[in-house]
């Protein structure tokens, strides 16, 4: 790769014909960011993308200049993908200044391309964060994530003996906030979107989901204690923007940062009386 | 070391633990725990706001009612405590939360620039290439950073122009807030600094009041919606209150026209006084 600032290739031409397109097809411009390494400089590169079928998803057409690339003998650009169905929370990208693009409530890789215009330029870089460092390209490591919950994102209690159904009444409101806080797919695009880098929404996700619900009662303490705080390790300070709920693919409430916010507090008081030292 | 599944790049701490402190004061040591002070901090400081611009409105009332208000605080605690000890515990109190919430406010800020590193941390936000299309932060919550210091450097101005009567000299007459108050906001300088640092204040106290119940965790579905009412409520009398002083003044509505003692600090007090009493 050359080291100019912004490459033009035309990504466009070579295969176009194995494209079949229904219907519409854009022209579009995309600026996409490049970077070698963790700690390579990395730049903007633009390439033409024509003939681009509306039907597309958003990392479909990444596959495209991809395909384009490889076959003009060039690196292709490596993105995170897995299921391309909305529900891993693999795929990332700050599309146009919005994490996972203008779409709410959507994924990138359930992001259309007859969402966009024909002549758009469309501007993609990684998720930015401290604690997101860049891997290649437009791939950052959200192992961050993992840490948070490895440190309490579980419910280990012994159950004894396989118990009769519906032996631990489960109120239907805490099952159904319980649920809503459950769809948190892990995705970073609330830290992205964050002014802060703040990884509240996915921290209070993971944590009422279990904390709402009976079988998480026993851990609740230490659980927010120590999921808390192991966030507070990578990410920054919120300061209640609220862009993460915007930005986040499951809708995923700020009610339930104030419901950690709260926890948090409890914890610190409630687990000092666990350990005899009060 | 190579990164691995385990030991990845991604999962090398940002942030050193420190030592924990005894509790309670470990909470402080927490992000979370630290809004949750600054919240509380907030609290106190906007009570004292509140209680602070309709005690003022005295003014309208003319220079001895103003007057025998400075006194009633002066006596707070009546013949029980010593003439001013609540007053200055009050203080005292003010200016702790003033301290403790400018503290937590830079240390948190401080951290999100932090975890925002080589994201390019401009203006209280981090920065993307494209232009950041924000969705739900608005111009109160992205400008919390200029807002607050604005309204402390505005309150050690405030302090300086009527409590110390630094640059008033003569004209200031220690003990008749009434006269210093038409004295100094009919500056139209010294009215245009508080304009501007009163609108400042309502822009903060507008994103602080609903911002609080989130870091208190105050949350019920149900009354939510309300939380964005009360913070519009707030900003919206305490602009309006704080404005009225510096408008109405500027606009020779409130003037000496209605005073009936002399201003200075030995038989102009003492005529207030009794013109109090008389009433
Ligand atoms: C030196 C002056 C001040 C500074 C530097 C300052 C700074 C800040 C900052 C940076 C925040 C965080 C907002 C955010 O990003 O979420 C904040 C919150 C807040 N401020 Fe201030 N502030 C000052 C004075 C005041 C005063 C006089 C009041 C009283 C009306 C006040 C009331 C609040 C409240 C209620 C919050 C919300 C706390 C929360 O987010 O939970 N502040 N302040
Ligand atoms: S809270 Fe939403 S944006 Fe954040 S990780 Fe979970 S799904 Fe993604
Ligand atoms: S690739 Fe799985 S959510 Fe987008």
């Amino acid at each position: 790769m050359s080291g100019a600032n912004d490459v033009t290739s035309q990504a466009g031409q070579t295969s176009q014909t194995s494209q079949q397109s229904h219907g519409r097809t854009l022209s579009l411009t995309l600026r996409i960011w490049r970077q070698d390494g963790p700690d390579a400089p990395g730049r903007f590169h633009t390439f033409d993308a024509p003939n681009i079928s509306e039907d597309m998803s958003f990392l479909e057409l990444l596959d495209i200049i991809n395909e384009r690339l490889i076959e003009g003998g060039d690196v292709p650009i490596e993105f995170d993908h897995d299921c391309r169905e909305g529900i891993c929370g693999m795929c990332s990208l700050m599309i146009n200044g919005r994490a996972h693009g203008h779409e709410l409530a959507t994924t990138t890789c359930q992001l259309h391309m007859r969402k966009f215009s024909d002549g758009d330029v469309i501007t993609v870089e990684p998720f930015r964060a401290k604690a997101f460092p860049v891997v290649r390209d437009l791939v950052v490591d959200r192992s961050s994530f993992d840490r948070i919950i490895e440190a309490g994102g579980y419910i280990s209690v012994n159950t004894g003996a396989v118990g009769d159904a519906n032996q631990t009444p489960v109120p239907k409101e805490a099952a159904d906030t319980s649920m809503d806080a459950a769809a948190c797919i892990g995705c970073g695009a609330c830290v992205a979107a964050c002014p802060n880098s703040a990884a509240q929404l996915f921290t209070s996700a993971k944590l009422a989901h279990l904390n709402l619900i009976p079988q998480g009662q026993p851990q609740r303490w230490e659980r927010t204690e120590a999921m808390v705080e192991t966030m507070e390790q990578f990410f920054g300070s919120c300061t209640n923007h609220g862009e993460c709920t915007e930005a986040c693919p499951k809708e995923i409430s700020l009610d339930f940062i104030a419901f950690m916010n709260r926890d948090y507090v409890k914890a610190k008081i409630k687990n000092r009386k666990l350990t005899g030292q009060s | 070391m190579a990164p691995t599944a385990t030991q990845a790049a991604g999962s090398a701490p940002v942030f050193k633990t420190k030592r924990p402190l005894p509790f309670p004061l470990n909470i402080y040591q927490s992000a979370i725990g630290r809004k949750w002070v600054m919240a509380w901090t907030g609290i106190g400081l906007l009570g004292f706001v509140i209680v602070h611009m309709i005690g003022n409105l005295h003014l309208y009332e003319g220079p001895s009612r103003m007057y025998e208000y400075a006194e009633t605080l002066r006596d707070l605690g009546g013949g029980l405590l010593p003439r001013t000890l609540l007053l200055w515990i009050m203080r005292v109190g003010l200016l702790a939360m003033f301290v403790v919430h400018l503290h937590s406010a830079y240390t948190l800020k401080e951290r999100s620039r932090l975890a925002s590193e080589r994201a390019g941390f401009v203006g209280g936000a981090k920065k993307y290439a494209s232009k950041r299309d924000y969705i739900a932060a608005n111009y109160a919550s992205r400008t919390m950073r200029w807002t607050g210091p604005i309204v402390g450097l505005y309150v050690l101005f405030h302090l300086a122009d009527l409590t110390w009567g630094w640059w008033l000299g003569d004209a200031y007459v220690r003990g008749d807030p009434y006269h210093n108050v038409v004295e100094s906001l009919s500056s139209i300088p010294v009215a245009i600094i508080y304009v501007v640092a009163n609108v400042a204040l309502a822009i903060h106290i507008f994103h602080g009041t609903w911002s609080m119940f989130q870091s208190l965790g105050v949350n019920n579905p149900r009354y939510n919606g309300l939380r964005r009412n009360l913070a519009t409520a707030l900003a919206g009398v305490v602009l309006v209150g704080n404005l009225s002083f510096p408008v109405l003044v500027q606009a020779g509505l409130v003037d000496e026209d209605n005073r009936d003692c002399p201003i200075n600090d030995t038989t102009g007090l003492e005529c207030l006084g009794e013109t109090a009493e008389a009433h």
